[in-house]
């Protein structure tokens, strides 16, 4: 065991493999190259359709204990990750690996194949039963839980190879050219995906919408797929995208949200050129749409917005309010539409959005994110793995990768969540290191980094309720009284990843 | 500060059966708050409600905020346990439902009375806020208005008042007219605040704006509200132009003036400022200052005089 800068216990060695502890956001860069893969020769003629999911498995040469990957466009809507594993199942597949760009809740469906040992490690974080079941010891099922920018690492550096690569592909023609923006599986955009199809020892389009060649706009082009399979269908349309996303109606939310908006706008990062990313919660569109009132008051024209795209920055993009959206991840219904048609409306893969280590990621160019958490603690360290009740049910997402790249991270939360206080003393799992972390925004203050001295100022200049964040937590243990320390086993189940690949925590079993 | 002067522009109700509601109360910027035990809570709650309102005014004795709780109707089985419990905790005041008559003021003043002299308190600690809602409320509410002097305003509740009348309540609000006039004249003369009833409908912004334009052109100084969203879009109504706060400030510097030289009565810029002038500029910058335009120290002397 090696204790990291942020006071937490890592193994040196865990499941055979060696790990770093974390030591700060910014040092960390191992000397490597590129990952590599084998030259492929296609003639003319030779097909690449394959009937079933059966054929292209023995086709891509996969074997026990290698890796497959798919990604999560189609959350939890996404039948193909389960179809697949049972597929592996049923050819009788031992100790596989799921390096996924994340796990929903519909993959608990994996579950019976995890107890059997078809599938045994997860390189990816997951959300929902899984988690919990692993957290739980009722699954034995490692897990290395990953930010998108840290995934797209592990990919460009080949920590962990993808032995094959299953991208859902909503259009798809017969060389594998393919995009997310058609179809009835449409999800828009494919971010996540890129850094699979360029990288995976073998790739597999899997699609329900064969359409004549050439499938057009190509978002990851036939150079880059061995073989494509046709489905009846690759998931449930409606759990795929919202049809709308709205701005919350909660006053408490509101109030958060007209907090945040101030807070941008006395960090005096509210200008010409302003960068923004932001949630597609009801919270943190209501921050959105505060802020874009304010840029309408002061006529101010951003730059862009990045990340997961909801409609409501669409309209932002549409009525000039961004330059550009970079869009990793559509939301809804809305950014379907627009990014199939919108040249400003940018899909980028997750290594471009927040790679560290690739010569420099969009999210170094943020000026102001703001982010959730389900508890925040007094060095302004975040989790938003585990719930309180200590069970991994959140996957990272882009939470850290923003923190660190952007100027101003802004968390948003409400003071008490279900009947627990969000601000602890300690977090029980670190996502988000505090050093990247700037403002806490509940509807009970506001709590400020003390490298934050002018921005302190000119909140209290603004009548804001900037409090101290142990006075902010004090404030709020007299609602909720203290709650008492989670008891947990020694056995580890998962590693906190932190975007660098150093190990920012570890998940413990909970005890019964 | 005299309590009648308070700035209550917005006084938001609040269930008292709903905890995670009550512990909000200090979060939003409401003047006031209604905790209500009447009729956002059912029957099979009364007793529930009583005592969470109880423990919130225990748990948060902060009173920055004025609280008042909304009783049961003193025709009712549950208004002397409600007193029972809420006294001891001390609210600011009890707002009365049903207040059809000057007697039901007055019996309210006599158990507040009892219960200052049970808690040890001054007599006179709770304020009484009646609300007029029912047409006998209305033609009542003049003798109200002189029932108590714990009073700090009348209050209209519309929709009970349009269920007495058997009409519907309109967006308009055309058919409240008379008895909104009523209850202005009958405050007013009695030298008490007018508080409007709520605008049911959180989700229209525009109705609540025109509404409280209206009700704010006919005299009321503020409104009861259902939902926090509302309380922004009645403070903009309420709050006072910058020239209108300019001359609050040179009334102010002008009494002064005249307080220095022994008089209560001065001319500023050919105007007589006197009492009620002065009265009306300090509220005028006390409304100012909880917008953030000013920062100001009112001065009860140099308001009301020495005594």
């Amino acid at each position: 065991m090696a204790r990291n800068s942020l006071g937490r216990d890592i193994p040196d060695t865990w499941h055979g493999k060696r790990y770093d502890p974390y030591k700060d956001p910014f040092s960390r860069m191992p000397t490597m190259d590129r990952a590599t893969r084998p030259l492929v020769r296609r003639n003319p003629g030779e097909s690449k359709v394959l009937p079933s999911l059966r054929d292209a498995i023995e086709k891509s040469g996969l074997r026990d204990g290698m890796t497959i990957a798919t990604h999560h466009h189609l959350r939890n809507g996404d039948v193909l990750l389960n179809l697949v594993v049972k597929e592996l199942d049923a050819m009788g597949f031992k100790d596989i690996c799921i390096a996924s760009s994340s796990v929903h809740p519909v993959h608990a469906e994996m579950i019976p194949s995890i107890r059997k040992g078809v599938v045994t490690r997860c390189e990816t974080g997951v959300n929902g039963l899984i988690g919990e079941l692993a957290t739980r010891g009722e699954i034995d099922f490692p897990i290395v839980v990953r930010s998108h920018g840290g995934r797209a690492r592990m990919l460009v550096t080949d920590e962990v190879p993808v032995d094959v690569a299953f991208i859902a592909a909503p259009c798809c023609d017969e060389t594998g050219n393919l995009n997310g923006v058609s179809g009835p599986s449409a999800c828009g955009s494919l971010g996540y995906a890129f850094t699979d199809a360029r990288y995976a020892r073998k790739v597999v389009a899997v699609t329900d919408n064969l359409v004549p060649y050439p499938a057009s706009p190509v978002s990851i082009s036939q150079s880059d797929v061995d073989y494509v399979v046709v489905l009846d269908s690759l998931g449930d349309s409606k759990k795929i995208v919202s049809t709308t996303t709205r701005v919350t109606r909660d006053p408490a939310g509101l109030l958060i949200a007209h907090y945040a908006a101030e807070v941008v706008e006395a960090s005096g990062l509210l200008k010409d050129g302003f960068s923004f990313q932001t949630g597609a919660g009801g919270t943190s569109l209501a921050v959105a749409d505060a802020i874009k009132r304010k840029m309408l008051a002061q006529k101010i024209r951003g730059s862009f917005g990045c990340g997961g795209i909801t409609g409501y920055f669409v309209d932002m993009l549409e009525e000039g309010y961004f330059r550009t959206l970079f869009d990793v991840q559509c939301f809804d219904l809305r950014a379907v539409e627009s990014i199939g048609k919108n040249l400003m409306h940018r899909e980028i893969s997750a290594d471009l959005y927040a790679n560290p280590f690739n010569r420099g990621s969009v999210v170094n160019m943020l000026d102001c994110v703001i982010l959730g958490a389900t508890e925040v603690d007094v060095n302004f360290n975040v989790n938003v793995n585990t719930e309180s009740n200590g069970l991994l049910l959140h996957n990272t997402g882009g939470h850290s990768d923003t923190a660190a790249g952007a100027k101003l991270a802004v968390v948003v939360a409400p003071s008490i969540r279900g009947r627990l206080p969000i601000v602890r003393d300690e977090v029980t799992t670190i996502t988000t290191p505090g050093e990247t972390i700037d403002v806490v925004v509940t509807e009970r203050g506001i709590a400020v980094s003390d490298k934050h001295v002018h921005l302190k100022k000119e909140l209290l200049r603004r009548r804001l309720p900037l409090k101290d964040i142990r006075q902010l937590q004090a404030e709020i243990n007299t609602l909720t009284g203290k709650p008492r320390p989670l008891e947990f086993e020694d056995k580890i189940v998962a590693l906190i990843e932190y975007r660098d690949g150093s190990i920012i925590d570890v998940v413990r079993q909970v005890k019964a | 500060m005299d309590r009648r002067q308070r700035l209550r522009r917005s006084l938001l109700y609040v269930p008292g059966n709903m905890p995670g509601m009550l512990q909000n109360i200090p979060v939003f910027n409401s003047d006031g708050v209604l905790i209500d035990l009447e009729d956002a809570v059912p029957l099979s709650e009364k007793d529930a409600a009583r005592l969470l309102a109880r423990h919130f005014l225990q748990t948060f004795p902060d009173r920055s905020k004025e609280i008042f709780v909304r009783i049961n109707g003193l025709d009712t089985k549950y208004a002397l346990d409600d007193l029972r419990a809420v006294l001891p905790a001390k609210p600011d005041g009890i707002r009365l439902p049903k207040a059809d008559d000057p007697e039901v003021v007055e019996r309210l003043d006599t158990l507040l009375t009892e219960y200052e002299e049970k808690l040890g308190l001054e007599i006179g600690y709770f304020s009484i806020m009646p609300s007029i809602e029912s047409a006998v409320g209305v033609l009542n509410c003049v003798k109200t208005a002189h029932a108590s002097k714990r009073m700090v305003a009348l209050a209209f509740g519309a929709e009970d008042y349009t269920a007495s009348l058997e009409i519907q309540r309109t967006r308009g609000g055309e058919e409240l007219l008379g008895a909104r006039m009523q209850i202005v004249w009958a405050a007013k003369a009695a030298g008490l605040q007018a508080i409007d009833s709520v605008f049911a409908d959180a989700n229209d912004v525009d109705g609540l704006r025109a509404d409280t334009e209206l009700v704010k052109r006919l005299g009321f100084t503020g409104k009861s509200l259902v939902n926090p969203r509302q309380i922004d879009v009645v403070h903009e109504v309420f709050r006072p132009k910058p020239d209108e706060v300019e001359h609050a400030l040179d009334v102010m510097e002008a009494i002064k003036k005249a307080r220095e030289m022994g008089t209560g009565v001065i001319s500023l810029r050919g105007k007589m400022v006197d009492a009620p002038v002065v009265k009306r500029a300090a509220r005028t910058i006390r409304t100012a200052v909880a917008f953030g335009m000013i920062d100001y120290e009112l001065s009860d002397e140099v308001i009301y005089g020495q005594e």
